[in-house]
């Protein structure tokens, strides 16, 4: 198990570089850095100082190396637009991304398993046809239209909630949240929806085959010869074995989720992480966009490293397996 | 005779296809006493498992029992409420079903599934449940029952997995086991272990038990009865002995031909023509004649009905006019 861990982190440092590589020819791609730093009448001379101080005088492997063992400490360098540390700049604006990938996630797993449990078990309802419907809804229309439409409906036309923005933040130490004041809560809502809706839709559809799956087993059967309670059987042994593949999507779609939020942050001006990639995408902030490629994949990665260690909690046989491969 | 633990009158088993209705149990009826092996023979689709599911309530639609009455112990039990039903499963009636492989959940520790059927139906604190379960893995015949009981399912092996499946079957002590080909998925050695298991567990606890296969030196081990199924009917039923030795119908003739003896005289097997009918065409009179050698016009028109003839019971028109003291 440990020596599993331990082989899943190598491979996980070993596409780190990989993108990092990618984020570090980025610099080189768009041109000299040089000119996005200084103003067009700065002469050579003091260009050369620039350059020099900035260590971009370096032949490249020195500064990819630099730059690596810097982005390590999560040290991204100086934004060209705002004259900051990228790492603070980030570090702003994570704690806002977080909070609403995690509530989007949190309310896809809510309602998506529940209306998926739900679909599969009284599969000939009314309401179970409604979910079906709607799901389709929710995997085809575009994120950026759904918050437009919500926008809409909820802070144009009924003014329930607002349009944009994150409400009143508390900080808690470097950590600011909204959770915890009420026009905090009620910005959540919508970006969260938008966000989730997406996610809601292939978690029940997930949930509702997989159950469907399940409850046609011979384990099933025979817990039902063995007059096992029904809810024993759809809560106790069909649920179980149907959350292994959700856990692994649900999981997966968190790095999207994170990713995604670029359409439902720029809809809803949300002041996270995607925001500012847009803003730094639009002035060719480079420090700000290559810090950005490499903090998502960072997420991605450790999400793929926890989804597998959760997986063999849940599944004794993949424990077995597990330990003799290792 | 006392009553019958079960007791099945013209049952009838009927499917909802796109087709129209199918009719897989066609009025079958057997009894079978305290402490008695019925074995149930037949090709595939003959109805031997459709049977075994009637009476254990689990035909799921589009089938469902269209006629005839079970009775468990004198309780007529095929037209119980869902809930009520639900009780008497695992409790009276425990099943075996046929791959001991995927009959067990493999997220559940072997233990935790017992303990959970033990208190679904007795009232048993958890700690007695255990204990109970690791009594009865033991009475299954799994070493060291203490350890054994926080394994989970895919650290036995198939033979191993069956007798757990047992242990659940019989966690509280049901007075009918129904076996559906209980070792057609276990290793011919395992087999013989499996079937005397089962029937060292009828004799200590007086369990009528119900052995669906279509292995007849099984039935012929284990039954004390055997009942012969040909497209959803019984053609023949009575105790093994005599079904084995001196069996009437053609069908069952032809059946206990088809069993290769070890006393090995080197005569070829022999084989009964054709196969099976389909459900939706099976032919009009006795559904077996298009393949029996002694057919006559009656069979092509009249379908036979099971009459005694000794012990046992017959669906044949050939024993119809003759005197029961003159058959051979």
């Amino acid at each position: 198990m440990l020596a599993f861990t331990l082989r899943r982190a190598v491979q996980a440092i070993g596409v780190m570089f990989a993108v990092g590589i990618i984020a570090f020819s980025m610099f080189r791609f768009a041109g000299d850095p040089v000119n996005q730093i200084v103003s067009i009448d700065t002469s050579a001379a003091e260009r050369e100082i620039v350059r020099k101080s900035l260590g971009l005088d370096d032949p490249v492997p020195v500064q990819f190396i630099r730059y690596f063992a810097d982005a390590a400490q999560f040290k991204f360098g100086v934004s060209y637009q705002f004259r900051q540390p990228v790492s603070t700049l980030l570090m702003e604006r994570m704690p806002a991304t977080l909070e609403l990938a995690i509530c989007a996630t949190v309310f896809a797993m809510v309602f998506g398993i529940l209306m998926g449990v739900y679909s599969a078990l009284r599969r000939d309802t009314i309401l179970a046809k409604l979910f079906q419907a709607v799901s389709l809804i929710g995997i085809s229309l575009p994120t950026f239209l759904i918050g437009i439409l919500l926008i809409y409906l909820f802070a144009v036309t009924l003014g329930w909630l607002p349009s944009f923005g994150r409400g009143e933040v508390v900080k808690l130490g470097w950590w600011s949240t909204g959770l915890l004041t009420l026009s905090g809560l009620k910005a959540l809502i919508m970006p969260s929806i938008t966000l989730g809706l997406f996610q809601m839709t292939l978690i029940m559809r997930l949930v509702r085959a997989e159950m469907l799956e399940v409850l046609r087993t011979d384990y099933i059967r025979f817990a039902r010869a063995r007059g096992l309670t029904t809810r024993a059987i759809h809560f106790g042994h069909a649920l179980k074995n149907t959350l292994i593949p959700v856990i692994t999507v649900a999981g997966l779609q968190f790095g999207s989720v994170i990713a995604f939020s670029i359409i439902t942050e720029t809809v809803f001006q949300w002041p996270g992480m995607g925001l500012l990639f847009v803003q730094a995408v639009q002035n060719v902030d480079i420090p700000i966009m290559a810090a950005y490629l490499l903090m998502v994949s960072l997420i991605f990665v450790t999400i793929n490293l926890v989804v597998d260690i959760l997986y063999t909690v849940v599944d004794p046989r993949l424990r077995a397996t597990v330990g003799r491969a290792t | 005779m006392t009553e019958p633990i079960l007791s099945v009158r013209n049952l009838q088993v009927e499917f909802a296809s796109r087709r129209g209705t199918l009719r897989a149990i066609d009025d079958v009826s057997f009894d079978i006493a305290k402490g008695e092996v019925l074995g149930v023979v037949g090709e595939s689709g003959a109805g031997k498992s459709v049977t075994g599911l009637a009476v254990i309530g689990l035909i799921d639609p589009p089938g469902r029992i269209a006629g005839g009455e079970i009775r468990l112990a004198g309780l007529r039990i095929d037209n119980l409420p869902p809930e009520e039903m639900r009780r008497i499963r695992g409790k009276r009636i425990g099943m075996i079903f046929q791959d001991p492989l995927t009959s067990l959940n493999p997220l559940y520790r072997v233990g935790d599934q017992i303990v959970e059927t033990i208190r679904t139906h007795l009232n048993l604190s958890e700690s007695a449940a255990r204990r109970r379960a690791i009594d009865l893995l033991a009475e299954v015949g799994i070493p060291a029952p203490d350890k054994r009981i926080d394994g989970y399912p895919h650290e036995f092996s198939g033979g191993m997995r069956q007798r757990v499946v047992i242990a659940l079957a019989i966690c509280a002590e049901p007075e009918l086991i129904i076996a559906d080909e209980p070792t057609t998925a276990l290793d011919v050695s395992v087999q013989a272990q499996i079937i005397s298991l089962i029937k060292r567990l009828g004799r200590d606890h007086g369990t009528a038990v119900m052995l669906v296969t279509h292995d007849m030196g099984v039935i012929a081990e284990t039954s004390d009865r055997v009942a012969v199924m040909y497209a959803g009917r019984v053609a023949e039923i009575g105790p093994v002995q005599d079904v084995v030795r001196n069996p009437l119908h053609p069908y069952a003739k032809g059946l206990m031909g088809a069993i290769p003896t070890l006393a090995g005289d080197d005569k070829r097997l022999q084989q009964i023509p054709g196969s099976m009918p389909r459900l939706s065409a099976i032919p009009r009179g006795c559904s077996f004649n298009p393949r029996c050698a002694f057919a006559f016009d009656r069979c092509r028109v009249e379908r036979p009905e099971p009459l005694p003839r000794g012990a046992q019971s017959v669906a044949c028109h050939l024993y119809d006019d003759v005197p029961a003291e003159s058959a051979a």
